[in-house]
């Protein structure tokens, strides 16, 4: 597996949110997505940067470009040293929320990318990993 | 400072969201809808998101909150000219959106807020007699 | 350890050799097997390929194939195995045109080495190793790519088993037929919403005659084709429902919210016409 390219955005504020939507979309189609696979990551990235933005008081988003010869795909790591998730199995399940959520959780954003890693320890931060292929 | 603008459309209002919305603007339109419902009288909104690529949880909620807030006003909120990628996005997100009525086009979108104020002016007339 | 010296020069200075050999091993093997490939078009891949790698080995050394500066050879060869895939060629044919490399090049390095044994084994075992990691790139990047096109086929079998009809102005008919799975309920999804969207279309009448069971998952991929359907501002229904089908989904609990459904597809072309408006008078 081979990263083409990566790099990383700070996700702090409400406009970095934007940004990195725009990022993502830029980069599905870079790596040849369909539109309704385009429309999927950008969504789970502003899942993700919304959550990161307000839940975990800001942090970053490392993104890396990726390909095997013929698969792509795109991996997104959203990281913050936030007050972290006490109970992640409650949290992966429909309809838990924390308080402005929708109920949705992060489920959501699960079923939206074909790969999905979350490791969350309280009072220390939380790491969500997403990856798309082609 | 950016404001997402309210046209007048005959006898309802139209809301076109075209750009990448950030919490202010969300809010500053769910501010000038409300008082542009009370001020025009308006019994219909048609909101227009056509030119929305994405539309995410936060999103979800705030068109749900605008079609609340239209409704607590009397007026019916019609969501008209989603994307099929943003659907199919939305379904598998797990929002249904449930409460706001949709339209394909403002054209379609006119016609429902016709035929729901007709009948409901229906209702108003069965209960003078 | 070889030195990187003497398989790099031997390809530099030897090439046009190496390539004539080349192609007659290639035509040995046959490998524009059945006039699928004209020997033209084989003797330039040959001479393009022998181009980037001598330049590349001389640039990057031969050691690692992987390291990033070897990219256009791999891509070379990635496209080689694409070709011969789309082309109708097996892997070990499509493997052979690299493999058969190595001929040419050990007599190359034979007149390189010239009487240092010791020197040519090296060299020799260097260029065998460099070989078979090129030949195995490319069976590597074949079998992908054949996948690929698999893939490829079953999603256009998979829109081609589920056409979207147009029964009339703003009624379209999507008649199921087989297992509703979630790589299908996708398809679906997007060919019928680009339609409905496509036509201005007010119902979409789903026929879930040709369905045989629906379980749970089932039901959950026809809901969310609902669900999507009516967040474009389209509506819905489903016909086809045997009696069978009315006692699993209630036995299952599933909540069709609203959903209006219909034992056949005539019945619900007629409630899908009254709601549009339109009747029809006998003459």
């Amino acid at each position: 597996m081979q990263t083409l390219s990566s790099g990383e955005m700070s996700v702090v504020n409400e406009h970095d949110i934007v940004l990195s939507r725009q990022a993502v979309r830029r980069m599905s189609q870079q790596q040849g997505f369909s539109l309704v696979d385009q429309t999927k990551m950008v969504t789970a990235a502003s899942e993700l940067a919304r959550n990161t933005v307000i839940y975990g008081g800001g942090g970053i988003v490392k993104w890396a470009m990726l390909s095997d010869g013929i698969k792509r795909g795109l991996r997104l790591t959203f990281e913050d040293k936030g007050p972290g998730i006490a109970n992640l199995e409650l949290a992966m399940t429909d309809g838990w929320s924390s308080g402005k959520g929708l109920g949705l959780g992060l489920t959501g954003t699960r079923r939206l990318v074909n790969e999905f890693e979350i490791e969350s320890i309280v009072g220390v931060g939380t790491r969500v990993v997403i990856t798309r292929w082609k | 400072m950016d404001r997402i603008p309210i046209l007048r459309m005959g006898e309802f209002l139209l809301v076109t969201i075209q750009v990448d919305m950030q919490d202010q603007l969300a809010l500053r339109l769910q501010d000038d809808l409300t008082n542009a419902i009370e001020k025009k009288g308006a019994k219909g909104v048609l909101v227009d998101i056509s030119a929305l690529e994405m539309i995410d949880s936060f999103m979800g909620r705030m068109i749900s909150d605008m079609s609340g807030m239209a409704k607590i006003l009397d007026a019916k909120t019609v969501l008209v000219g989603m994307q099929p990628a943003v659907a199919i996005t939305l379904v598998e997100l797990g929002l249904s959106l449930p409460g706001v009525a949709t339209a394909l086009n403002v054209e379609r979108g006119m016609q429902l807020l016709r035929h729901a104020m007709s009948e409901s002016s229906d209702d108003a007339n069965t209960i003078k007699r | 350890m070889a030195s990187k010296g003497t398989l790099v020069s031997a390809l530099q200075t030897r090439r046009k050799e190496i390539l004539g050999n080349w192609l007659q091993q290639l035509e040995h093997a046959s490998a524009a097997a059945k006039g699928r490939l004209s020997a033209k078009d084989v003797a330039k891949q040959a001479d393009e390929f022998l181009n980037v790698l001598a330049a590349t080995a001389q640039a990057h050394g031969t050691d690692d194939i992987g390291a990033a500066g070897w990219q256009p050879v791999r891509a070379f060869l990635e496209d080689l195995s694409r070709q011969r895939v789309l082309a109708g060629f097996s892997s070990d044919e499509t493997a052979t045109f690299i493999f058969s490399l190595k001929r040419p090049i050990f007599d190359a390095l034979r007149q390189e080495c010239a009487k240092d044994a010791d020197k040519l084994a090296n060299e020799t075992w260097a260029a065998s190793e460099l070989v078979d990691k090129l030949g195995l790139h490319t069976i590597k990047t074949f079998q992908i790519s054949r996948e690929e096109v698999i893939g490829r086929q079953q999603t256009e079998l998979l829109e081609l088993s589920t056409p979207v009809v147009k029964l009339w102005d703003g009624i379209l008919a999507l008649p199921m037929i087989g297992t509703l799975d979630s790589a299908r309920t996708q398809v679906v999804m997007e060919s019928l919403l680009r339609k409905i969207v496509e036509t201005e279309s007010q119902i979409a009448i789903i026929d879930i005659t040709g369905v045989p069971t629906v379980d749970t998952l089932v039901a959950q991929h026809l809901l969310k084709t609902v669900t999507a359907i009516r967040l474009m501002g389209a509506d819905c229904i489903i016909s086809g429902v045997r009696p069978q089908i009315a006692q699993t989904i209630v036995h299952l609990g599933v909540d069709l919210q609203g959903v209006t459904t219909k034992a056949n597809l005539a019945d619900a072309l007629a409630l899908a016409l009254k709601r549009n408006g339109v009747s029809f008078t006998k003459q």
